[in-house]
């Protein structure tokens, strides 16, 4: 399935919001600070003590507030601070991945990153890969399309409401 | 619109961090643009907040404002996390009100553009306003620490830290792999730049371990496991048999003496490879304990490791009553409790036929370093005479600096001990053959207390430096001088042309790299590596010798190449961060632990997430109950639960989703 996404327009950028986890990803995107390694200005990240923390929720809702892409970062396999957190969030990954799909949320706009706190260099790497890919895709745009939709749908509902009266005159088109 | 509760009010701080930050986020613009979101009773930008009298404007306005909620954006919180909740709970809020936004390691150190950086600030400020609003008064739980200490490797560091601790009246166990103490200093000769006798200086620092009252020493022997946190470890010691009871051998040696094998004829580990040692042996003279062990590779009781029992076992009659020899050793897991760890694990050697045109183990006079300073030993293979494998004595001997050191096709970092080393050995083996000594250095780095004098020293006694990094070692000669002869190529750049000098020995300055199995040792202890594979400090000025891990140390060179004093003064700072934490006798935990909602349906499906067994069951209520004690709060119940039954202290759901919403609500 492919996204429907209007052009970009021309002062647009990506937002992208990163869930880093508090000993590997975290601390490798300090390092990168400390480092002065310059990378794009897209992400915004948000702390959690372990990938694991991330619930799919938060992923869905990042894309439904606005975010064009989502960027989790945890430490290694076989490095968890909590033994084996990144294990759990790359199951659940898997399967949202599935679903995003199947949503029309191209698969590029999601992204798993293991991280150890001594890959500064690797946070800007990513973080500039993923802002050049969701740049290509162009905006997500999911709130305009839920107002998009909420339009639609009382549109329906006047048109159905109509239809109480107008006995259902042209029911699929007003579902188109 | 987010709704915020009508008795929040917040108070807003951003940090200029001198020019770090303002340079590059227009810290007016954000302190006035937040000063508009709701909550927001007070918003003001400020030069240094973590310093006084940031923190005091804080702990004032608290009070004048009657602020119920405080956000600050600087620097990561990983680094002032804990000063700001110190400052607001000095206000008399409780810390937990107070969330933090990291605006220089993320934004003004790493972005180019100052508007889209400000743009940045602004919405990570956002974000953390409309989170902190649903911040709770939370209690620092607090645990007992064990008083017990665990020091791991019984190198210089650990011995240092070990003594240091046992002296301060703590109980200390001491793990070393190796079957004696002493690690690489113990090898040495002389130590730079005092050229002290290392064995002088130190085995009676390993002796005084040995006979410590507080001190358990475990040589030969492994930590496999490691569990627990801060103040409350349980560890797992391999101790790998030696077929010999330690506490029944008195070290008279005298089975080695008697060993069916008249002459040693196995390769001697600690003297390099260069001397014999028997299948029954002591590493050196001055070993720590004075135990011997039986290599089962090579005694003729075991074949392949495997007991065979068809040995003569003259040294078990030597031994006699004292029945020290035991074959059928095994070896022995044993479990201990300790409250804090120094790992001082130390370092490898470079290998140095990684350096292929060097020419080591492919020309016989070609050595190590670490092979010279055995070679120059008075307890060593030869007795300290300078005899090279041909039998001959060095009328010239060339050292090459920064074998396998500042070199990006090996490894980029200086190990810093070697310029100093190497002149050592230049002053140890003139002394000792009179030979003329050649320095092949790139830059002498001789930053230290009497190092610059003693290269000074150096140059005086006619050493010849001769700046350049050398091409090829060959025994090709060209000319008659050069036949028989090991030739350094090298562009000497002083003199701006290339020379060619012959010489009957070679010392190849090689640098030092983190153990082959730090990665394991770092899984193990729960800590992290740097690129080059050494343990990451938490802080590199301000918490060298802390990890990430609470309670674990590092000290030496399994952190970085250092020498002997720095070793030394770091040693002492893991047993002073150690003592901290045991004189204080309790640690506060993060109360970022989870809980389970009234909710809980029981379905059970968090019970084997967990990977600390917190969560358990409660068969009376049909819900699961989490152990608050043995919780470490990564969270992974949290987004793992079904019906959204369970919640995290600091990371709960509508706390996070408030932040994304704010995050993205430009």
């Amino acid at each position: 399935m492919s996204e429907l996404t209007p052009p970009s327009p021309a002062a647009w950028t990506p937002r992208i919001i990163a869930f880093f986890c508090n000993w590997c990803t975290y601390t490798a995107a300090d390092l990168a600070g400390v480092s002065r390694l310059k990378y794009a200005s897209t992400t915004r990240v948000i702390r959690l003590m372990c990938s694991g923390r991330v619930d799919p929720q938060f992923i869905l809702d990042a894309f439904r507030q606005g975010a064009d892409g989502v960027l989790i970062g945890g430490c290694h396999p076989g490095d968890c601070h909590y033994v084996e957190g990144n294990y759990k969030m790359l199951r659940r990954f898997q399967l949202l991945k599935r679903l995003l799909k199947d949503l029309g949320i191209a698969e590029q706009r999601v992204r798993l990153e293991w991280i150890s706190a001594a890959e500064g260099e690797r946070v800007k790497t990513v973080v500039n890969e993923m802002t050049a890919q969701i740049k290509a895709l162009g905006p997500l745009g999911m709130p305009q399309a839920f107002a998009t939709w909420d339009q639609e749908v009382s549109e329906l509902a006047r048109r159905t409401g109509d239809a109480g009266e107008v006995e259902s005159q042209e029911p699929v088109a007003a579902a188109k | 619109m987010v709704s915020i509760k009508q008795d929040i009010r917040i108070g807003f701080y951003v940090c200029h961090c001198g020019h770090n930050i303002a340079s590059m986020v227009d810290c007016p613009e954000v302190a006035s643009y937040v000063e508009k979101l709701p909550g927001v009773v007070l918003s003001r930008d400020y030069k240094y907040m973590c310093s006084d009298p940031g923190q005091e404007l804080i702990q004032k306005d608290i009070k004048e404002f009657d602020l119920n909620r405080v956000v600050v954006a600087s620097c990561s919180p990983l680094l002032h996390e804990h000063t700001f909740r110190t400052a607001v709970a000095a206000g008399g809020l409780n810390p937990f009100f107070f969330h933090m936004v990291n605006i220089r390691e993320h934004d003004s150190w790493v972005h180019t553009d100052r508007k889209e950086a400000t743009a940045k600030a602004k919405a990570l400020a956002r974000a953390a306003i409309r989170r902190v609003a649903h911040h709770k008064a939370l209690e620092v739980k607090q645990v007992p620490v064990n008083p017990d200490v665990l020091v791991v490797g019984g190198g210089i560091a650990g011995i240092h830290a070990a003594l240091t601790l046992a002296n301060a009246g703590k109980k200390v166990y001491l793990v070393e792999r190796e079957p004696s103490i002493g690690g690489h200093m113990a090898k040495f000769d002389k130590t730079f730049p005092t050229l002290d006798c290392a064995a002088c200086i130190l085995t009676p620092k390993m002796s005084s371990v040995g006979a410590h009252e507080n001190i358990t020493l475990w040589s030969y022997s492994e930590v496999v496991k490691m569990d627990g946190y801060v103040g409350n470890y349980t560890v797992m010691v391999k101790r790998k048999a030696r077929f010999i009871n330690e506490d029944l051998c008195t070290g008279c040696q005298e089975c080695v003496a008697n060993c069916i094998y008249k002459e040693p004829k196995f390769t001697d580990e600690f003297n390099e490879g260069l001397g014999k040692r028997k299948p029954v042996y002591i590493p050196f003279p001055q070993a720590t304990p004075q135990v011997v062990l039986i290599d089962p590779d090579v005694c003729l009781n075991f074949k392949r490791g495997v007991l065979t029992d068809k040995c003569k076992k003259t040294c078990v009659e030597a031994c006699g009553d004292r029945k020290a020899i035991d074959f059928k050793q095994k070896e022995q897991f044993t479990e201990i409790k300790v409250g804090t760890i120094i790992v001082a694990t130390g370092f490898q050697t470079f290998d140095a036929k990684r350096v292929l045109p060097y020419g080591y183990g492919v020309y016989p006079n070609v050595y190590t370093a670490m092979e010279v300073e055995r070679l120059v030993n008075a307890s060593g293979p030869t007795s300290g005479e300078v005899i090279l494998r041909d039998g001959r004595q060095p009328k010239a001997i060339g050292i090459i600096h920064c074998v396998g050191s500042r070199d990006k096709k090996t490894n980029r970092w200086c190990s810093r001990v070697c310029c100093m080393y190497s002149m050592k050995l230049a002053h140890l083996l003139k002394e000792h053959t009179g030979a003329e000594i050649y320095n092949f250095y790139i830059d002498i780095r001789a930053p230290g207390k009497g190092y610059e004098e003693f290269y000074d020293k150096l140059n005086e006694e006619g050493v010849h430096f001769v700046r350049g990094r050398v091409g090829e070692v060959t025994d090709w000669g060209m000319t008659p001088e050069e036949e028989g002869k090991l030739v350094i190529r090298v562009e000497d750049t002083l003199a701006g042309f290339v020379r060619r000098i012959p010489v009957d020995m070679v010392v190849l300055a090689t640098g030092l790299e983190p153990q082959a199995d730090a990665q394991d040792v770092r899984r193990l202890f729960n800590m992290s590596c740097g690129t080059e594979g050494f343990f990451l400090e938490r802080h590199p000025k301000l918490a060298p010798v802390n990890t990430f891990t609470d309670g674990i140390f590092i000290a030496g060179c399994c952190q970085g190449p250092r020498d002997i004093p720095d070793t030394v003064a770091q040693a002492g700072a893991a047993a002073a961060e150690a003592m901290v934490l045991i004189d204080k006798g309790h640690v506060e935990q993060e109360p970022n632990t989870a809980y389970v909602l009234p909710d809980c349906c029981g379905c059970k499906s968090c019970l084997p997430l967990c990977p600390y067994t917190a969560i358990t069951f409660d068969e009376a209520t049909k819900k699961a109950v989490i152990n608050e004690a043995l919780c470490k709060g990564c969270g992974t119940c949290v987004s793992s639960c079904p019906s959204g039954s369970i919640a995290q202290n600091l990371f709960e759901d509508e706390e996070v989703f408030s932040e994304i919403e704010g995050v993205l609500a430009d």
